[in-house]
């Protein structure tokens, strides 16, 4: 540890004038290697980390960063093109992590080699001056029942060997003292540990490049089959043959949700289950599944997650002939801004007789009126549900090739429906009533069914990635807690000498030494005399 | 929904209580570590009996005079603490009156998880309830094995503070959990991310102290002569470390827990949503602690530093991270 630093700075320093290529490689290999450069590159990464939690990121919410880049002009456009909305892609961060890897190998390997050599061979000798260690007593040993001073030594260090031995430290005996020490452990788990991070990083790269995620929302009584048109959004990592999915099939029966109606103040109308009855249909087997917040149904290495809710109203509108032009649920979204679960939506009507029609307004589980007198929903349940909505006429712009969402309208194009006075007419319906259209036709409010939003995805390194887990907070225990030390028992015409020495930190040196003492004393303590403290 | 209201007013009052004690428990201990001067003139020679045989010392021991305790000289701390141990009246009665406000903040959290039937952090209000609790039972396990009573001050002080946030900017009346929270790794992920932050901010203020003592013990300036009475600033980075170590796996833990339960509801094990970036940067930060501390040319100050470093990013972890930045964490029952 210590110790590869100091090797490393004692490299003869690059004063030579002709460094030449691979003198500057070497050069850069070493600085990027030792402790200091990894330390300055941590720190870096935790800066470098912090950006992307104060600015709206595209891996998160891509509508949040177009909505910063319209509000922020050039100086979003800056941001952006220093890759500022994606930061854990972009050049910078990766350039961070990579070069903290290519330390890090650079730091293992090295490390691995002098371990393995430090683990095969014997303690080294003791230093000739012992009184320098962090841990030393001395005191004079009895000759006892041996015939001479040096048996009386030997028989001396055969008690300290096979004491140490008991503490599991390995040996290494010699003619005046037993060197010993233990602790291997910490280092290999210190290399454990960081090769385990290494492991992560990369198993963390592969998952994204093998696996897939996808988003879908499901109605009441509809049901999912696995394949990509069924999505209604996928990303597949760079290796992701999507050809492929897994097959399977999901029905959504049913949709159950409940909210706080009791608890005071802030928590009033909180959720406090969702509940999600599914069917799963996969190689000839159906199953019945309970899919909740935080109880995925996995199938086929597939996780289907639930991860949002909401109302779809269930609407009919006919055009002036009194066609039935669009029926069924419409998928409203929560806007979120309230505990009420005011829902915002869209309905398109694009093959009415005549001209096209668009629906836009709002749907309110249960409708009150506020102190304003406005129209609010007050509680999340469907306790007195009500759609809102504006309707309007003319060109959709569905034909003109670009993609649009399912949840706005562009009402460029179109011009607001008006009521008999020339206000704009605003179509107000509780659960089972019709308003007609002013140009003909009606709107008929029949029920509501609730939706999920699932999120779908396959990650086949989820387990690589648990494993490096482990062994990253394993080798971290063993790094951080086994004490690593050197022992060395001395003994010289009964004047015997025991120091210990920490090899990292080791706050229990002393006590090692004091407790070492205590067993290795002659029995009876008025033979002995004190030649100095215990611990220094 | 089966919210026992009586319970969680029972338990507000015992906050209340608790707070009350805290304070006096502080007053004291403020007493103890600022306050008696006196104490620097004490006389302490019957100390303790391993003196007896260490005669070179003697002067040393029995010298009245300010400059007692040698900076950096821990051994003379043991025996001259012994000796005016009934003289540091104000720190035994601010443990005790700590521990008085313990169980009766202990109640509290109790009361509060048994009035809604469900482990009590689900929301920040209860976080800081529990962590707080966590943070004093810690100081007090600390205590029995070592006497860092100069700590009380900061450790009363800064559950005193908590918690009159948690009950005024943080108030969250009972209530069931959100289904968000509702798993069973609420019951793993959170309580070892509550002991981490207790452990770090004991850690941290330890740091502080460290700084102060070698300040003290290199520079000796007047303000700072409460110092006297602290272990050496080797001691005190011993322990600071050793605990940020331990803070440190189990924040390691809290991370891959908070991983795991991530995939579970997010189907995603790591996504950067605000809470994860800065549950990373603060493991980040703590690793360059660690390496930093064997990293040579660092001094124990710069290490210390980045300790102090450390708990700031936990803290702001905790409370501008919560509350104000977007996020997948929605738990700070706040809006
Ligand atoms: C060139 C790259 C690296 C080198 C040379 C290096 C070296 C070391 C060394 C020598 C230790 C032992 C310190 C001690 O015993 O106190 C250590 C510990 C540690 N390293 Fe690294 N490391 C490197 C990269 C990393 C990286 C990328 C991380 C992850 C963020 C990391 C995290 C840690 C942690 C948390 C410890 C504490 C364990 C301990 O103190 O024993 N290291 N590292």
């Amino acid at each position: 540890m210590a110790e590869k630093t100091k090797s490393a700075s004692q490299k003869p320093q690059v004063t030579q004038p002709q460094l030449g290529f691979f003198g500057m490689c070497r050069w850069a290999w070493t600085q990027l290697t030792t402790m200091r450069v990894a330390l300055i590159l941590l720190l870096v990464l935790a800066l470098a980390a912090i950006p992307g939690s104060l600015l709206p990121q595209r891996i998160q919410d891509p509508g949040r960063v177009n909505t910063f880049l319209e509000n922020n002009g050039a100086w979003g456009t800056f941001l952006d093109t220093i890759q500022m909305f994606d930061v854990y892609s972009s050049v910078w961060f990766s350039a961070i992590y990579l070069l903290l890897m290519i330390s890090l190998v650079g730091c293992i390997i090295p490390r691995t080699k002098q371990h393995w050599k430090a683990m095969r061979s014997a303690p080294p000798k003791a230093p000739r001056r012992l009184g320098r260690m962090p841990g030393y007593a001395a005191f004079t040993s009895a000759t006892g029942e041996a015939d001479t001073r040096e048996d009386a030594d030997q028989v001396f260090l055969d008690r300290a060997e096979a004491r140490l031995k008991k503490s599991g430290y390995r040996i290494n005996r010699r003619d005046d003292h037993v060197a010993a020490e233990r602790g291997y452990l910490r280092e290999t788990g210190n290399l454990v540990f960081h090769v385990a991070l290494l492991m992560a990083t990369l198993t963390m790269a592969i998952g994204s490049l093998f696996g897939y995620e996808g988003q879908r929302i499901l109605v009441e009584g509809e049901t999912f089959s696995n394949s990509l048109v069924s999505y209604d959004s996928f990303t597949p990592g760079s290796y992701y043959d999507a050809d492929n999915l897994p097959d399977f099939r999901l029905k959504l029966d049913s949709f159950s949700s409940s909210f706080d109606d009791q608890a005071a103040g802030n928590q009033f109308g909180q959720p406090r289950s969702f509940d999600a009855k599914v069917t799963t249909n996969s190689e000839g087997k159906t199953e019945s599944h309970t899919l909740e917040v935080n109880k995925p149904v996995r199938i086929n290495g597939v996780g289907v997650y639930l991860t949002g809710n909401g109302y779809a109203p269930e609407v009919t509108v006919r055009d002036a002939q009194g066609n039935v032009v669009q029926s069924g649920p419409q998928v409203f979204i929560p806007d979120g801004g309230d505990g009420g679960y005011t829902s915002e939506g869209v309905i398109k009507v694009p093959d009415s007789a005549g001209t096209q029609m668009g629906f836009v307004g709002v749907f309110l589980p249960t409708a009150t009126q506020n102190d304003k007198g406005e129209l609010v929903s007050s509680f999340a349940e469907l306790r007195n549900p009500y759609l809102v909505m504006s309707g309007y006429t003319g060109d959709l712009g569905l034909d003109d090739g670009v993609p649009q969402s399912v949840y706005s309208l562009d009402a460029d194009k179109m011009t607001e429906m008006t009521d008999d006075s020339g206000n704009p007419l605003i179509i107000q319906l509780a659960e089972g009533e019709t308003q007609d259209l002013p140009g003909g036709g009606s709107v008929t409010f029949d029920g509501v069914k609730k939706y999920i939003a699932v999120d779908i995805s396959q990650d086949p390194t989820q387990a690589l990635m648990l494993i490096s887990a482990i062994l990253v907070l394993a080798g971290l225990g063993l790094s951080l807690f086994i004490p690593r030390r050197r022992v060395w028992v001395r003994i010289k015409d009964g004047n015997a000498e025991v120091a210990a020495l920490a090899r990292g930190e080791d706050p229990m040196v002393g006590r090692a030494v004091s407790d070492l003492v205590k067993d290795l004393r002659d029995p009876d303590p008025a033979e002995g005399q004190d030649e100095g403290d215990v611990e220094r | 929904m089966d919210v026992n209201t009586d319970l969680a007013m029972w338990s507000n009052q015992l906050i209340i209580s608790a707070m009350i004690v805290y304070a006096f428990a502080m007053i004291f201990y403020a007493f103890d570590l600022f306050g008696s001067r006196e104490l620097k003139t004490a006389k302490t020679e019957v100390a303790s009996p391993a003196k007896a045989s260490a005669v070179r010392r003697t002067n040393r021991k029995t010298a009245t005079t300010a400059v007692l305790d040698r900076p950096g000289d821990d051994e003379s701390e043991a025996p001259v603490e012994k000796s005016r141990g009934n003289r540091r009246r104000g720190a035994r009665i601010g443990t005790s009156l700590l521990v008085l406000a313990v169980l009766l903040h202990a109640s509290a959290v109790l009361t509060r998880a048994l009035s809604v039937s469900r482990v009590p952090w689900g929301n920040m209000m209860e976080y800081v309830l529990t962590a707080t609790t966590i943070t004093v039972i810690v100081y007090l396990v600390v205590l029995t094995k070592k006497d860092v009573r100069y700590l009380g001050t900061f450790v009363s002080g800064g559950v005193l503070l908590c918690l009159g946030l948690a009950i005024t900017v943080f108030y969250t009346p009972a209530a069931k959990l959100i289904p968000a929270l509702d798993s069973y790794w609420i019951a793993i992920h959170v309580p070892i991310a509550i002991l981490s932050t207790s452990l770090l901010y004991i850690s941290a203020i330890l740091a502080v102290f460290q700084i102060l003592k070698s300040v003290y013990e290199t520079k000796n300036p007047k303000w700072l002569r409460f110092m006297h009475r602290l272990p050496a600033s080797d001691d005190l980075e011993r322990s600071s470390y050793t605990i940020a170590a331990v803070g440190f796996i189990t924040w390691t833990f809290t991370l891959i827990a908070g991983a795991i339960w991530a995939e579970v509801a997010w189907s995603r094990y790591w996504g950067w949503d605000t809470k994860e970036i800065w549950t990373f940067v603060v493991w980040v930060i703590y690793a360059a602690y660690l390496h930093a501390r064997a990293t040579r040319g660092w001094s124990k100050t710069k290490v210390a530093v980045l300790n102090i470093i450390g708990i700031a990013s936990v803290i702001f972890n905790f409370t501008v991270v919560n509350v104000y930045f977007n996020g997948l964490h929605s738990y700070s029952g706040l809006d």
